[in-house]
């Protein structure tokens, strides 16, 4: 356990104070990251382009999880995220964001759709008389 | 974490306080104030998405996605901004070095690489308008104009600021707080194609498959 924390102590002195924890990535990391992206991004083009799966629900689905990944590699290779920058106040910050986005989201989609599909229907007429 | 003392109040009741400050070096929580404001600045794009994603439908008979976007263009728009988002990363590697020309160099070369996307989305937009496809026509180009116009208002400020901080590197050189700035920039820069990919992917590419 103490050598552990005496690890960490001595891992947090290779960082110039606060502002460089945030880390530069090498030249690997941001080839690999951009071949990566690129790969992420061809295949979503591909797959709509062509209509290669011949389902459009089925190539939804499956662009979103690309879309997905590209984030994910973005955040870690361009980004430099990880658990430890800032004393893990950045991977707080980003968690606390995701449930709000996903809250945000979902709720307004879900309510919204909803009340669309509730409605009473409406014709052009109806909408002409309206005060 | 030894620096809380204990002092007797006059009444003698027991009061705790930080001895002192714990030093922190100018510019020292510069990144983790930049980090929560592009955390916010995320929100105003979830809010954006959700928006399109609610009216992104309502056509009031008029154009649809299918009709408007041109994918091979959206494509190379893409691609622009992603070879931005490298070219910048080799501009940090640069920095790293402490290699000004290099660093202004790269810094150049992703100025026109966002140029150059920012160009292809002025006409596209110019495109549609002429097309009759304006903000006005219905709920869905409403909200397709708003969010993306609103991801392209933010590349518009990041080349500025890009520039701004070449001039600043330019007179000053590598500075310390010159470096910050370029991490900060180099946050927002790679942000924005994050927020990039959500575009692409549910505004253009499922806009297509509707």
């Amino acid at each position: 356990m103490s050598t552990d924390a005496h690890g960490d102590h001595a891992g947090h002195h290779e960082d110039h104070g606060h502002g460089d924890a945030h880390g530069h990535g090498t030249l690997r990391d941001y080839v690999t990251g951009f071949i990566l992206a690129a790969i992420l991004t061809a295949i979503p083009f591909w797959l709509v382009m062509t209509d290669a799966l011949g389902d459009n629900q089925l190539t939804a689905l499956v662009i979103m999880g690309f879309a997905v990944a590209q984030v994910v590699v973005h955040m870690i290779y361009f980004l430099h995220m990880n658990a430890r920058s800032e004393g893990g106040w950045t991977i707080m910050a980003l968690i606390f964001t995701i449930v709000l986005v996903v809250i945000a989201l979902t709720g307004s989609l879900w309510v919204m759709y909803h009340l669309n599909t509730n409605m009473m229907p409406m014709s052009p007429h109806d909408m002409s008389q309206m005060p | 974490m030894a620096d809380t003392s204990l002092t007797m109040t006059q009444s003698g009741a027991p009061r705790f306080h930080l001895e002192e400050e714990h030093h922190h070096a100018e510019g020292g929580s510069t990144m983790l104030g930049f980090w929560i404001y592009l955390m916010s600045d995320c929100l105003i794009f979830a809010i954006l998405f959700a928006c399109y994603g609610v009216l992104g439908g309502n056509y009031a008979a008029g154009p649809s996605p299918r009709d408007l976007f041109d994918l091979p263009l959206v494509a190379l728009n893409t691609t622009m901004l992603l070879f931005s988002s490298i070219t910048y990363g080799f501009a940090m590697l640069a920095m790293e070095k402490g290699a000004i020309g290099r660093t202004q160099g790269w810094l150049a070369i992703t100025g026109l690489f966002g140029a150059a996307f920012l160009g292809i989305e002025l006409y596209e937009f110019a495109h549609l308008i002429h097309e009759g496809a304006t903000p006005q026509r219905s709920a869905f180009l409403s909200s397709f104009f708003t969010l993306v116009g609103t991801h392209g208002l933010h590349v518009t400020f990041g080349i500025v600021w890009l520039v701004t901080l070449m001039v600043q590197v330019a007179r000053r050189g590598l500075i310390p707080a010159n470096r910050r700035r370029l991490m900060c920039l180099s946050l927002f820069w790679h942000f924005l194609d994050v927020i990039w990919i959500g575009v692409f992917t549910f505004v253009y590419l499922m806009g297509m498959l509707r």
